[in-house]
């Protein structure tokens, strides 16, 4: 599904090497975790795959299903089936979240060539999708996150995920700043979408995450570079021991 | 001395041609009109307010050619809604294409019709502009009083069955048309005049309208799509207790524009409000100049102006409070806003509160700034196309100002023109 080779960024402005040789390959049907110290690189990876400005990729590639990524525009990556749930979802006052939703809805569709759903379907596919993760009417009402608490926002994060259907889903950090009950809803809602076309990069500091997406993979980050790669298992010894065995041993 | 003399060499050269009519009820407000003229000359650039806005082309004797804009694609403003139409061809009535002046609710005359020596709207014609006189000059629209051609008297007694929509249509390259407007909404009474299309290569207009107690009046007017047309129009409201006066504007286009609104607070807790959203691309020079007096207690006023500027366009506000003393309680809020979609176009803003109670709530603000890249990015990120997602924060940018008109099919109309502007100039 997502195949990482060396891939290198720094800073567009300053010399600052960000990346230093990522690898990483993602199957079809897998949940893969990734984990690392603050700093190491793990939201810049998702930005750089979602095209984010302000990065320079310096050497490597990333592929889509064999389509490199690198060289589409953001959109053209979300149309071809690209989804991150940002660490910090953005405020956009004045844009209503119905109709940031059902614009993005049919931007995609038109992108691939569908016909774009009705006002009716889709009001009865957000209702539905919203309900499932407790987000009541008023809040679709308001703007784009605005005014929303930090558990609403990574909630309508996965709302968007749920309306969009992507195939590679890049979670950064969605369990952070949710109680457990938030938690247990937004897991409820990935593992809705587990199933053999789709795959899931989940970053995470905590193992309560992952006890609820079971992983098939865990990878830690650190200074740019992916540095070990194991089974669940992994997760559990960073829950106990932190990073520095791990650290140590790799360099 | 010498920049008097030219106001007035000015001024002499700009009426030369124009015939003036001094005939019923009108004529002595348009002699004194003249003779208000006569003492102010015309703008010029040195004058206080017009620092930003080159008067040249506003006074000029003959206006520049304007070709008319064929717009085919675009379904017209207001068409949409309910109301009764009348049409004016490079301000010329027209008859043909205009519905009958009768509605339930108010009284309609044409201004050249309305001859007697007798008409209500003689306690409103000229009287209105010439308090806006002090104290800042106003000469374009002393201009519009001594010299307008036609205009149209409105007097609402009750509530008015529907919306009155004037429609300027524009076909001569070279029009120069000068029309003046007077509204009467009398207590209790409510109406609502809808005012579009471009109207001539070049367009004087002056709208007076006088609220009497618990009347509310609505106005919104969408300026436009013609690329090089020219306008300067003025607004002269005044409001009695517990009057409301809400008016609109939607700028799309156009070389040149100077909207002016002068709002007086005579009365006790009335409400007025003013608001503008401007979308400007290349050629394209907007300026809102506001002046608001509060004289009476417990008054709202609010402006809200918004610009979305490209290509070298220009955008000028300049609003102004003045809260008289014995104006308690008075709640004053100024907006006023750019959005600037390259580096080569500015915004001039001068907002100005002046305040002799000392318990009143005034606030203003002034910005200017690009797209926030962030949010587009989000958009993007969803899927979004770049030239969608700008239009998408264009519209939200202009949200604040256009939720200001109360009327929700009116409002949706005009996002809907605003959306079909954004969608012909996606590139
Ligand atoms: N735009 C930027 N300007 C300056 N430094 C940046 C920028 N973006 C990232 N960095 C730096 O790059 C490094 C990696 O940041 P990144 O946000 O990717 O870390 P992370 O692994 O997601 O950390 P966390 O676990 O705290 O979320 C950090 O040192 C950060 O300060
Ligand atoms: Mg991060």
């Amino acid at each position: 599904m997502l195949e990482i080779n060396n891939l290198h960024v720094k800073l567009e402005e300053e010399d600052k090497v960000i990346l230093r040789g990522v690898d990483l390959k993602v199957e079809a049907g897998s949940v893969h975790a990734i984990m690392g110290p603050n700093g190491s690189g793990k939201s810049t990876l998702s930005y750089v795959l979602a095209g984010r400005d302000g990065y320079t990729v310096t050497e490597g590639s990333a592929k889509l299903e064999g389509a490199e990524l690198l060289e589409m525009e953001p959109e053209e990556r979300a149309a071809a089936g690209l989804f991150l749930a940002f660490q910090y979802p953005v405020e956009i006052p004045g844009v209503g979240n119905m109709t940031f939703l059902r614009t993005a809805m049919n931007a995609q569709r038109k992108a691939r060539g569908q016909d774009e759903l009705s006002a009716g379907d889709f009001l009865k596919l957000v209702r539905e999708k919203a309900k499932a993760l407790k987000i009541d009417a008023d809040m679709m009402k308001r703007p784009v996150n605005v005014g929303f608490s930090g558990g609403e926002k990574k909630r309508n994060e996965i709302l968007q995920m749920a309306m969009l259907e992507p195939r590679m889903c890049i979670l950064d950090e969605t369990d952070s700043g949710l109680d457990v009950d938030a938690m247990k809803l937004v897991s409820d809602g990935v593992n809705a979408l587990r199933d053999a076309g789709r795959a899931f990069l989940v970053i995470t500091h905590y193992q309560r995450l992952l006890d609820h997406i079971h992983p098939d993979v865990v990878h830690i980050m650190a200074n740019g570079r992916i540095v070990k790669t194991g089974g669940p298992e992994l997760a559990l010894e960073v829950e106990k021991n932190g990073y520095a065995d791990i650290l140590s041993e790799v360099v | 001395m010498a920049v008097a003399q030219a106001k007035q060499d000015t001024l002499e050269a700009r009426i030369a041609g124009l015939s003036f009519p001094n005939e019923g009820w009108q004529a002595p407000a348009r002699f004194d009109a003249l003779e208000r003229l006569g003492a102010m000359g015309m703008p010029g650039r040195r004058d206080e307010y017009w620092r930003y806005t080159h008067p040249s082309s506003l006074t000029s004797p003959e206006p520049l050619p304007a070709p008319v804009f064929v717009d085919t694609a675009e379904t017209m403003v207001f068409d949409a809604i309910d109301r009764l139409k009348l049409v004016f061809v490079d301000g010329v009535f027209d008859a043909e294409a205009s519905d009958d002046l009768a509605l339930s609710g108010v009284e309609i005359d044409l201004l050249s019709q309305a001859q007697s020596d007798i008409h209500w709207a003689r306690d409103i014609y000229g009287v209105l502009e010439a308090r806006g006189q002090t104290p800042v000059q106003r000469p374009l629209a002393a201009l519009g009083t001594a010299f307008s051609t036609e205009g149209v008297l409105i007097r609402a007694t009750a509530k008015a069955a529907k919306p009155i929509a004037l429609v300027y249509v524009h076909k001569s390259d070279t029009s120069d048309v000068i029309l003046h407007n007077c509204i009467r909404v009398e207590a209790g009474a409510e109406v609502t005049v809808l005012e579009s299309g471009p109207a001539a290569a070049r367009f004087t207009k002056v709208m007076e309208v006088d609220v009497a107690e618990g009347g509310r009046f609505h106005h919104i007017r969408a300026q436009g799509p013609d690329q090089d047309r020219r306008a300067a129009t003025h607004i002269f409201a005044r409001l009695a207790e517990e009057a409301l006066f809400k008016s609109f504007t939607l700028t799309a286009n156009g070389v040149m524009t100077r909207n002016e609104a002068v709002l007086e607070l005579v009365g006790d807790d009335c409400v007025a409000h003013v608001a503008g959203a401007a979308v400007g691309d290349g050629m394209f020079h907007h300026d809102d100049t506001v002046f608001i007096t509060h004289e009476g207690q417990r008054c709202e006023s609010r402006q809200v102006f918004k610009k979305v500027l490209k290509n070298g366009a220009t955008g000028v506000f300049q609003g102004k409070i003045l809260v008289k003393p014995g104006a308690q309680k008075t709640d004053g809020y100024q907006i006023s806003q750019s959005l600037l979609l390259d580096e080569d176009s500015q915004f001039l803003a001068k907002p100005e509160l002046e305040i002799y109670a000392d318990d009143v709530k005034c606030s203003h603000g002034s910005t200017s700034g690009a797209i926030d890249d962030t949010a587009l990015f989000y958009l993007r990120s969803r899927g979004v196309p770049l030239k969608q997602a700008q239009s998408l924060m264009v519209l939200a940018f202009l949200a604040e100002a256009i939720s200001e008109i109360e009327d929700e099919g009116i409002a949706e109309d005009i996002r809907q023109r605003l959306e079909d502007w954004l969608a012909s100039h996606e590139h």
